[in-house]
């Protein structure tokens, strides 16, 4: 029995200590990125695009790479929310436990562990047989490949919690099952919808290697969806390896601000959940 | 599609509401919406080949020069006089990314255990939420944090001290006094592992029926008897699980390994020697690929190695887990 207690609470001590590693190290990135980063942002820093020499040490600053991966990861959450949305429909509505809709869940769970510097090289590929160069457009396309397994899997999961006699009651009355999924489940799942679309657009606006191939980088605000877009990761990765110290600092700053744009994000999904959670029938 | 439509169509003189319509009836809109997603549904089944087989054409023109035993164990990497053996990339991925999973288990499965059956509600409503956060990080945060943090002290603390005291065993043996290594890529990948892991493995224990604990504890076993002898047993197909798609997560972690890993194509032997794993490779080298021959076919080779990997290891779980679950 003496031997059990002493099990006991050697595991209580390793599984309480591992809970503190974990959260620890949350807190230590976090405090990194934030005093390394924090003594190098200034205004100019977000304000501005970068001037000539900036790359040495020079005044100007990232808000081509900020506007550059607000621009992508926005097309890329819309695109692969365009065809994220019926397919989940389908998936629970339509098709649910036909045999289509357990091999598409497999190939999504398959797809949701490709490495996105794979669907980077792919969206290069494609982009080479249509003839298109580093751009915006292919960037948002690459993009969208790594978000879909994302959203349809959270989507479907959502949609998988509707009460069936919410939409039992919607069949009675009539309604087609593309009535029930637009005006029923729809409303039902919409804060699910929402938290799974920002966490898509978390992890487009985060993801380096997909845009490095697709999306090129250049110094200017992105004009056209034909022409090269700068983003954030990109800008503190190129920024990092320059040999200056003051290009660092401003590497540093700039994970900050992606850092910054990534937990609002979380925030906010949360707020608005909670928010309209009240819309939803228990 | 007419010929089926034609009876479904809306008489002329229904009442609609002042809606806009599409001059469709309601069964005619289900049945059109119904062959779209359908459509878009079997077009996901078509993504894997397509990438596979994208990256198969490109990777063809290296695979007509080069054959394959050479490819993947041939230790030179020389583009510019065509040689390209992608074995130190290979030892580089899987020694990183075995590293990573060596740290990132052992806590990720304590604290999940900890969250769904010791932890107070006050405190794993705290503890949830922060770790979701760390889940949504980019890649390039942990990168820099690496190279600020986990690198420096991989560099004055943990090799120095691993080297006195272990240096005997070659796994520890360390002769690379920057810090840059596959060590360092082993930590910030186990830190990047731990929120995918603890989510699903927490899932997954507390999805255990509750009388099984019950009869276990009702049986005088201490509450981490109970753990072991039950929960873990019960739930470990899907514990596996949460640890496939960790490794998937960091098999083809890009960025952020790239950046403290060292990059020097060469065989590892020890946690400190530096490494190149095949995405840095990819990553580092795209700029230049298109202006020598043959580099980008070998690129992009890479990625189908990458990408066949992941697929392997994938559908290999599954199957053992099948299985596993059938004889149980």
């Amino acid at each position: 029995m003496k031997r059990q207690r002493l099990e006991e609470s050697i595991f209580r001590i390793l599984m309480i200590g591992s809970t503190l590693l974990v959260v620890g190290s949350l807190v230590l990135i976090l405090g990194t990125v934030v005093f390394r980063g924090l003594p190098a942002l200034t205004l100019d820093m977000i304000v501005q695009t970068p001037k000539g020499g900036y790359y040495l040490g020079k005044e100007g600053g990232i808000l081509n790479a900020i506007v550059g991966s607000l621009y992508l990861a926005t097309g890329g959450t819309l695109l692969a929310l365009l065809a994220s949305l019926p397919i989940a429909f389908y998936l629970q509505l339509y098709a649910n436990r036909s045999r289509l809709a357990e091999a598409t869940r497999l190939t999504l769970d398959v797809l949701w562990g490709v490495p996105s510097i794979v669907y980077g090289a792919f969206g290069f590929i494609i982009m080479l047989w249509l003839g298109m160069r580093a751009s915006l457009l292919g960037g948002i396309i690459a993009l969208a490949f790594l978000e879909l397994p994302i959203l349809v899997r959270a989507m479907d999961e959502a949609i998988a919690m509707v009460p069936a006699a919410l939409k039992e009651a919607s069949y009675a009355l009539g309604a087609t099952r593309l009535e029930t999924a637009l005006k029923i489940v729809l409303r039902q799942t919409g804060p699910a919808l929402l938290t799974a679309i920002l966490l898509a657009f978390g992890r487009g606006i985060g993801d380096a290697a997909s845009v490095l191939f697709t999306a090129g980088y250049t110094d200017r605000l992105p004009d056209s969806l034909l022409g090269p877009a700068a983003s954030l990761p990109l800008a503190v990765f190129f920024q990092l390896g320059t040999p200056f110290p003051a290009v660092q600092q401003r590497a540093y700053a700039s994970a900050l601000v992606l850092t910054l744009i990534v937990l609002a994000l979380c925030l906010a999904s949360r707020w608005l959940s909670k928010r309209l959670a009240k819309n939803v029938i228990r | 599609m007419q010929d089926i439509l034609a009876p479904l169509a809306r008489p002329a003189h229904q009442p609609e509401g002042g809606r806009v319509s599409l001059g469709l009836s309601r069964q005619a809109k289900e049945l059109l919406a119904s062959r779209v997603m359908r459509s878009l549904t079997i077009a996901v089944l078509l993504v894997l080949p397509l990438i596979m087989a994208a990256l198969y054409v490109r990777a063809r023109p290296i695979l007509q020069v080069i054959p394959l035993k050479d490819l993947l164990f041939s230790t030179v990497w020389h583009p510019l006089k065509g040689a390209f053996g992608f074995y130190p990339f290979i030892m580089g991925t899987l020694w990183v990314t075995g590293v990573g999973m060596v740290l990132a288990i052992p806590p990720s499965l304590l604290t999940a255990i900890f969250l769904a059956e010791y932890a107070p509600p006050p405190v794993r409503s705290l503890a949830k939420p922060l770790i979701e956060l760390l889940a949504g990080i980019p890649s390039v945060v942990y990168g820099v944090w690496g190279m600020l943090t986990v690198v420096p002290f991989v560099q004055g603390t943990a090799a120095p001290t691993l080297n006195r005291w272990l240096g005997f065993i070659p796994l520890f043996r360390s002769d690379n006094p920057t810090g840059y290594g596959i060590l360092a890529g082993g930590v910030v990948l186990a830190v990047m592992v731990f929120p995918i892991v603890i989510a699903v493995a927490e899932d997954v224990i507390r999805a255990v029926p509750q009388g099984l604990r019950e009869a276990s504890l009702a049986l005088g076993a201490t509450r981490w008897q109970m753990v072991k002898t039950v929960l873990l047993r019960r739930a470990w197909p899907g514990v596996m699980a949460a640890i496939v798609l960790g490794f998937s997560r960091a098999f083809g972690e890009t960025m952020a390994v790239l950046m403290v890993v060292g990059n020097v194509p060469q065989v590892p032997h020890s946690i400190f020697d530096a490494a190149y794993p095949l995405t840095a490779l990819i990553a580092n080298n795209y700029g230049e690929m298109m202006s020598v021959p043959l580099y980008d076919a070998a690129l992009l080779g890479a990625a189908l190695i990458l990408l066949l990997i992941v697929l392997g290891f994938n559908l290999f779980s599954r199957l053992v887990l099948m299985r596993l679950i059938r004889s149980d």
